[in-house]
């Protein structure tokens, strides 16, 4: 299958190794992966914020960059993003756009996975070889869960890797406080909201917490920064395309 | 009337009343934020209620049809609106009742004034209700030297301590037995100096102080949980049964309602009254149910009066998106699930409607355009977009959806500012992969603030998210120049071998 990466305007720019866990994990499971060139951003923080026809030029690009016919299927790594492009580019489309672009956005998000999905939905996938022994804790971002409906797809993927130590989150279903903009407009409620979060992580002593989706993980993992825990935040991308090979030289670092 | 020429279309009125804050909500939030023992008696309330409900709610297997139905018979009623009105009018007068509309808070709070002041009586009981909760009637009443008396045991905590709601169902939610104790000692006429904070003594206490004033009542005023259109029929749903010694004991009944909570048929009720006390206490049913028509000579208020409110209703069912907003039975389970609501409690919001709910009704009902700083303004914003609250509504209210169009609809209306400037020159860099490449290499730049891999301090605006979280350093390859190099493409070539081998 020919399938384009949809890399994000956050995960190209500050969270490439995310990005290139997801073309490395998809090359892997046999599928021919492109990178459109022309892509930048779906526009969800416009969309979010309230700014519709500022988003408008991305729509558009985003539409033009993926409608095309020869791929088969578009992979974000990103909860989010993908609820955006599937529920917000018609919204901006029918409000701004111009004649034909809503044609345009419905074809492209028709083919539009979160990464999750298209591995447990297109590909029929949930042991994809990868091998990981640390111990993780997983959180459900939002958008996944309730945009999206991914369900337990990330968890059963987890399950299916070698050697990890897969610890549940308390309040797992609980927001971490990002919501793009909010961080900013509401710093304090959203410190209140990752606080807690950060104390679940914390609960279950867990060496990593992973999320579908980078923004939520920048969140998190910028308050794990802060408050010197030493536990690491890495994409769920990033796990499952890990094989004993990539890890074996930093496991001799540490020896 | 002011000087409208026939034929020119008028704008619905906006909405008065308690619908408007005194400053922006993350103003508010802050104050609140705080106040620890408000955090934990709220944290507390709103999971005890929504582990109930989720737990009654999983019983039924028909909970998601049930949803569709409430939310496909309020959509058919906000469709035909003013047919149904006149029908529930014509009924209500039929059945003895007289029916009085007000446009808004002013006309509404007139409207009863007259009507206790024609009984000749300074007191009225209250059943607890959102609709004068609204438009201030208390306040108004007492200014007019009528002494308003909430029966509904929390609304009778929160009146006692000359406080405000937080909470649509649990007015009381932000505080403890403790605090109560001391609020019944201070404020409650003929209370026991010995009183403790036991439950029980308190809802005793209370007890007694309301039935003296059930004995002498003459009149009562409540809101409505719903009108029938085909009959007339009023209902009101209640746990303490406080609301139904007003409904029934005094002589004159006055119904304050507002104009969404019309439902077509009676047998329509069989829908709401399964999804409203599920949803709103976690019960299967609540205790109290009572259903009145008219008036019925020898039996119940002799007089019944019903007030039907637009207080900015119309303005809302003007807004072909927002409308849905008018869906709300006020079961307050969006306000439970929602984790800005959990951490600020109601008060922030600055409305009568606080949480989800509220966030996007109050700027509808009462318009965010009184100027850059109109705290309504902001609330469109008080959420993180996270979508429990639109799982939890058992009509189906997609308050995320409606919190984003309102936004839309604020940044409109604003005008220009340096967000928008902001937004702008954003999405002018993201339009093509060119301009955004550049702008990367711009924000590697940004490698410069960061010292051991992260960011500890950015100017404003980028400090309100560096008060408490570090950014990671823009790393030294976009993924896309990593995807460009001789590495990115063996990376791949040697992934696709792997693949093939396995």
């Amino acid at each position: 299958m020919r399938v384009a990466l949809f890399a994000t305007c956050l995960g190209d720019t500050l969270f490439p190794d995310a990005i290139q866990a997801t073309a490395l994990l998809l090359s892997r499971l046999g599928q021919d992966v492109v990178f459109p060139e022309a892509q930048t951003c779906c526009g969800q923080m416009h969309v979010n914020t309230g700014y519709q026809r500022e988003a408008l030029p991305l729509v558009e690009n985003h539409a033009a960059c993926f409608a095309d016919e020869s791929i088969d299927a578009v992979v974000v790594p990103s909860g989010s993003c993908a609820g955006s492009i599937r529920h917000q580019h018609e919204i901006v489309a029918e409000r701004f756009g111009r004649p034909g672009l809503r044609d345009q956005v419905v074809r492209s998000r028709a083919k539009t996975y979160e990464l999750a999905e298209f591995l447990v939905d297109v590909l029929g996938v949930v042991d994809v070889g990868a091998t990981f022994p640390h111990r993780v804790t997983y959180h459900p971002t939002c958008h996944s869960l309730r945009m999206l409906r991914v369900g337990d797809k990330p968890l059963r993927l987890l399950r299916a890797v070698r050697e990890i130590d897969l610890v549940e989150l308390p309040e797992a279903d609980q927001c971490c406080g990002f919501g793009g903009t909010f961080a900013l407009k509401n710093a304090d409620t959203s410190t209140a909201m990752l606080s807690d979060k950060l104390r679940n992580v914390g609960a279950t002593d867990a060496e990593y917490c992973t999320a579908g989706d980078s923004s939520c993980l920048m969140h998190i993992g910028g308050g794990l920064s802060r408050l010197q825990t030493g536990v690491g935040t890495k994409h769920l991308a990033e796990i499952l395309a890990t094989t004993e090979r990539t890890i074996a030289p930093k496991q001799g670092a540490l020896a | 009337m002011s000087g409208t020429f026939l034929g020119m279309p008028t704008a619905p009125p906006r909405g008065t009343g308690n619908i408007r804050g005194s400053e922006p909500f993350p103003a508010a939030a802050r104050t609140e934020l705080g106040n620890a023992q408000l955090r934990r008696n709220v944290g507390k309330a709103t999971r005890t209620i929504r582990d109930k409900r989720i737990a009654v709610t999983g019983e039924l297997p028909d909970w998601e049809e049930l949803r569709s139905a409430g939310a496909a018979i309020k959509r058919d009623v906000l469709s035909r609106l003013p047919d149904l009105l006149e029908q529930f009018e014509q009924a209500v007068t039929a059945r003895g009742g007289t029916v009085h509309w007000a446009r808004d808070a002013a006309e509404a709070n007139a409207i009863v004034t007259r009507l206790v002041r024609g009984t000749g009586s300074d007191e009225v009981l209250k059943v607890k209700s959102m609709a004068t909760q609204e438009i201030g009637l208390n306040e108004h009443l007492a200014d007019e030297g009528i002494t308003a008396i909430e029966t509904d045991l929390a609304e009778l905590i929160v009146q006692l301590g000359a406080d405000r709601p937080s909470h649509i169902l649990v007015p009381a939610i932000h505080r403890n037995r403790a605090e109560i104790r001391e609020i019944f000692l201070r404020a409650m006429p003929g209370v026991d100096p010995d009183l403790d904070d036991d439950p029980a003594h308190l809802a005793d206490a209370s007890r007694r102080f309301l039935r003296d004033r059930f004995m002498r009542a003459r009149v009562a005023i409540s809101g409505a949980n719903f009108g029938v259109a085909d009959t007339g029929t009023l209902s009101v749903v209640e746990s303490e049964g406080n609301g139904r010694m007003c409904l029934t004991m005094p002589e004159t009944l006055i119904t304050v309602m507002g104009l969404e909570k019309l439902i077509p048929s009676y047998a329509d009720l069989e829908v709401f009254l399964q999804l409203l006390p599920r949803s709103s206490t976690g019960e299967r049913m609540n205790p109290y149910t009572s259903m009145w028509t008219g008036v019925t000579p020898g039996d119940g208020p002799g007089e019944f009066h019903l007030v039907l409110l637009d207080n900015g209703r119309t303005a809302t069912l003007a807004d072909e998106v927002g409308r849905e907003a008018l869906h709300c039975i006020r079961c307050s389970a969006c306000l439970n699930v929602c984790p800005v609501y959990e951490r600020t409690g109601g008060h922030a919001y600055g409305s009568t409607y606080p949480g989800p709910i509220g966030a996007v009704l109050t700027p509808q009902l009462a318009g965010m355009d009184t100027g850059s700083g109109d705290p309504n303004g902001s609330l469109p914003y008080a959420s993180s977009l996270c979508g429990a609250c639109f799982d939890a509504c058992p009509v189906k209210i997609d308050i995320p959806s409606l919190l984003v169009e309102l936004r839309h609809q604020h940044v409109e209306q604003a005008g220009f500012d340096a967000e928008q400037a902001l937004m702008k020159a954003a999405s002018a860099a993201m339009a093509s992969a060119g301009r955004w490449t550049a702008a990367q290499r711009a924000a590697q730049l940004g490698r410069l603030l960061g010292r051991g891999g992260r960011i500890r301090a950015l100017p404003p605006p980028g400090s309100a998210w560096t008060s408490a979280r570090d950014l990671p350093v823009p790393p030294k390859r976009t993924f896309r120049q990593w995807w460009d190099s001789a590495e990115g493409r063996a990376a791949i070539e040697r992934a696709r071998r792997e693949g093939g081998a396995r």
